[in-house]
């Protein structure tokens, strides 16, 4: 055996120094395999008796090594710089919009694209598409973000109880998930904004339950792996309370899966507004929100197709940059997944 | 395998339950009184308290119910305040056309899914694996009913070769006519579907094609065609099923959007109208048409995948 390797300690690697490697970009890879290894190791021994500071060293590189690895996939950083600049372009819509986003001027209705002083052309009421477009960002990117956060919460309540004390509260849970999987996701939808009368809020609250059962799911699945580890057995024989292993050591390692899904379930929450705007039971006009824009621009698709089309074209790139971004997360986060 | 069915079949009853519980307590929530939308603003008292009386809203809630799902099981799910008629005939109009779209899309995104993955696998890295796949991304993203305002504007209102609404042209009822109508809606509603299946086809059949028994069969000198057709796609198709399944919901929500989009006459418009009418019997009985549409559907298909595969013991 060599030499070498014996004087290592258990779940040490060899470490490929870098003026070695061939080139910079190996040794990181090198570097990725070998803390993939360990990693495993790493949380068992730091989730153990260890003292707080070296959790938050691991803490720290470990999403430092996730944005290295995001770094590497070109889709996943361009779509992350797209979605940044929709970000801050609807942020700032009140200085970036050419025009107020809801000034009619009738002398100026349905006019083209590159029309000078609207560059994406006016719609039926006069009004300047780009700048609905620009406000529309800021409605339909923040109830995208919005219904995650709040299924999220509801679905990360719900997964860690149901999960953790099993039983009767699972039972419970996993009964009344069950039944809203019984709908098809959109119908649970209406049935919610039946009962509360459409709107933008009570559209943003019926995706937000509609998306909880799925968070549960995965927050459950994940503490069902988790509870029953050595390290989770010997913070219980420490005589640590509920409370502690739950949210110093179960809800951290079910950070990964929750930020991907997250990620993809934002595009799919701004759809689903959207398509519930569409409908007319979301958004109301004239408020400048894509699905209201998409749908007003329908009456007037044989003349004035770009309204329709341009609406359509932002949720579109949104949600597909999205998924690039989440698909990257997913294989930065954990790259053993990567097929 | 019977016990297998009757056990799940039992597992039924209590979701079938909740969902009509749930159905129910959401109508209850919705604001205005239901008398007072049946009758009018000009109705007086004695009358409201008449008909309230007569809907047994006067009961406690639990009664409420009983009587509610009685009704249901006796084919009296109330009466469309709208369209002045029995809810379940409207659902029973309806549901035929909503099942017409639901059916063709899964059709055309299982067979083009499965094909777009067959070529795909078969020649993994190539050009045509990596636009399929690239494809079958895009095509996941895209938002239903901005797709189909864009193949009505380019097949319909450009090209003029498809009809871009309805599900017959006016005064014609014949099976072409309807089948023309129905392109339109069926490859829009198809594509997400498609995408899906074309992806999940691909990754199961090259995990097929790494297993011992495909070597062994490339040790006996089958054919490259026989082995992809005739070992791999066979033993590939097991997930696929599940995934075909489980777009049945998606495509039932889809659906909701793309019949709004090209005037289709099925459940979904018609639940959408209800609610902007507020024709809340109407509302109502259609979710839990649908709902329990759903849940059985997803049953059979649970059924349908441990009767495929052999691995799976009851």
């Amino acid at each position: 055996m060599d030499d070498e390797k014996v004087v290592l300690g258990e779940g040490e690697q060899e470490f490929l120094a870098p003026e070695d490697a061939q080139t910079y970009e190996d040794a990181l890879l090198q570097h990725d395999l070998e803390e993939d290894l360990a990693a495993d190791q790493f949380a068992q021994r730091s989730d153990g008796a260890m003292p707080e500071a070296a959790e938050d060293i691991e803490t720290v590189s470990m999403w430092r090594d996730t944005l290295r690895r995001l770094r590497r996939d070109k889709l996943a950083v361009a779509s992350a710089i797209l979605l940044l600049a929709v970000i801050v372009i609807s942020a700032l819509a009140p200085l970036i919009a050419p025009h107020d986003p809801y000034t009619v001027v009738l002398t100026d209705r349905l006019k083209p694209p590159f029309t000078p002083g609207h560059l994406f052309g006016t719609d039926q009421l006069g009004r300047d598409v780009l700048s609905r477009l620009i406000y529309g960002g800021r409605i339909s990117v923040t109830i995208g973000v919005a219904a995650v956060l709040v299924a999220l919460a509801f679905g990360i309540v719900i997964g860690l109880l149901a999960g953790y004390y099993k039983g009767f509260v699972d039972t419970v849970s996993i009964f009344g998930l069950n039944v809203l999987n019984a709908f098809p996701y959109i119908l649970l939808a209406i049935a919610i904004i039946a009962a509360l009368g459409p709107g933008l809020t009570n559209a943003m609250i019926a995706i937000s339950i509609v998306g909880i059962p799925y968070y549960a799911r995965i927050v459950r699945g994940q503490v069902f792996s988790l509870r029953e580890r050595d390290f989770i057995q010997a913070e219980r024989a420490l005589g640590a309370s509920d409370w502690r292993i739950i949210t110093r050591h179960i809800l951290p390692n079910c950070i990964s899966p929750i930020i991907v899904a997250a990620t993809l379930d934002v595009g799919w929450m701004i759809v689903m507004a959207a398509g519930l705007s569409f409908l007319g039971l979301g958004a109301q006009p004239p408020t400048a929100e894509w699905g209201v824009i998409l749908s007003d621009g329908q009456q007037y698709i044989q003349n004035a197709p770009y309204i329709s089309l341009l609406a359509g074209m932002m949720i579109f790139i949104v949600v597909l940059c999205l998924n690039f971004l989440g698909d990257g997360l997913r294989d930065a986060l954990d790259p053993n997944l990567k097929n | 395998m019977l016990k297998y069915i009757g056990k799940r079949l039992l597992g039924l009853i209590p979701v079938l339950l909740g969902v009509s519980i749930l159905v129910f307590l959401i109508m209850q929530l919705t604001p205005g009184d239901p008398a007072l939308i049946m009758l009018g603003p000009k109705a007086t008292a004695t009358e409201l308290a008449t008909i309230r009386h007569q809907l047994g809203l006067d009961l406690p809630i639990w009664q409420q119910y009983l009587r509610w799902i009685t009704n249901i099981f006796r084919g009296d799910w109330g009466y469309s305040i709208h369209y002045k008629q029995p809810v379940l005939d409207l659902i029973l109009q309806r549901f035929g056309a909503t099942m017409l779209l639901t059916a063709a899309a899964m059709i055309i995104a299982t067979v083009f899914g499965v094909l777009a993955g067959v070529v795909s696998a078969t020649r993994q890295y190539s050009f045509a694996d990596r636009f399929m796949m690239t494809a079958s991304l895009v095509g996941f993203c895209l938002p239903v009913f901005w797709l189909g305002l864009i193949l009505q504007l380019f097949f319909g209102i450009r090209l003029g070769w498809l009809p871009v609404s309805d599900m017959h042209s006016p005064g014609v009822t014949a099976l072409g006519d309807t089948l023309l109508h129905l392109i339109l809606p069926a490859f829009t509603l198809a594509i997400a579907s498609m995408a899906t299946i074309a992806r999940m086809t691909r990754s199961s059949m090259l995990e097929v094609t790494r297993q011992d028994f495909i070597r062994t069969a490339k040790a006996k000198g089958v054919s490259k065609h026989n082995i992809a057709y005739k070992h791999a796609l066979r033993n590939s198709l097991i997930p696929v099923i599940t995934v075909v399944g489980s777009q049945f919901g998606y495509l039932l929500s889809g659906e909701v959007l793309l019949e709004v989009v090209f005037n289709w006459p099925g459940l979904g418009s018609l639940m959408v109208s209800g609610i902007l009418y507020r024709d809340f019997p109407l509302v109502q009985g259609t979710i839990l048409f649908v709902a329990t549409v759903y849940v059985l559907v997803s049953l059979g298909v649970d059924l349908l995948y441990a009767a495929f595969d052999p691995r799976i013991t009851y």
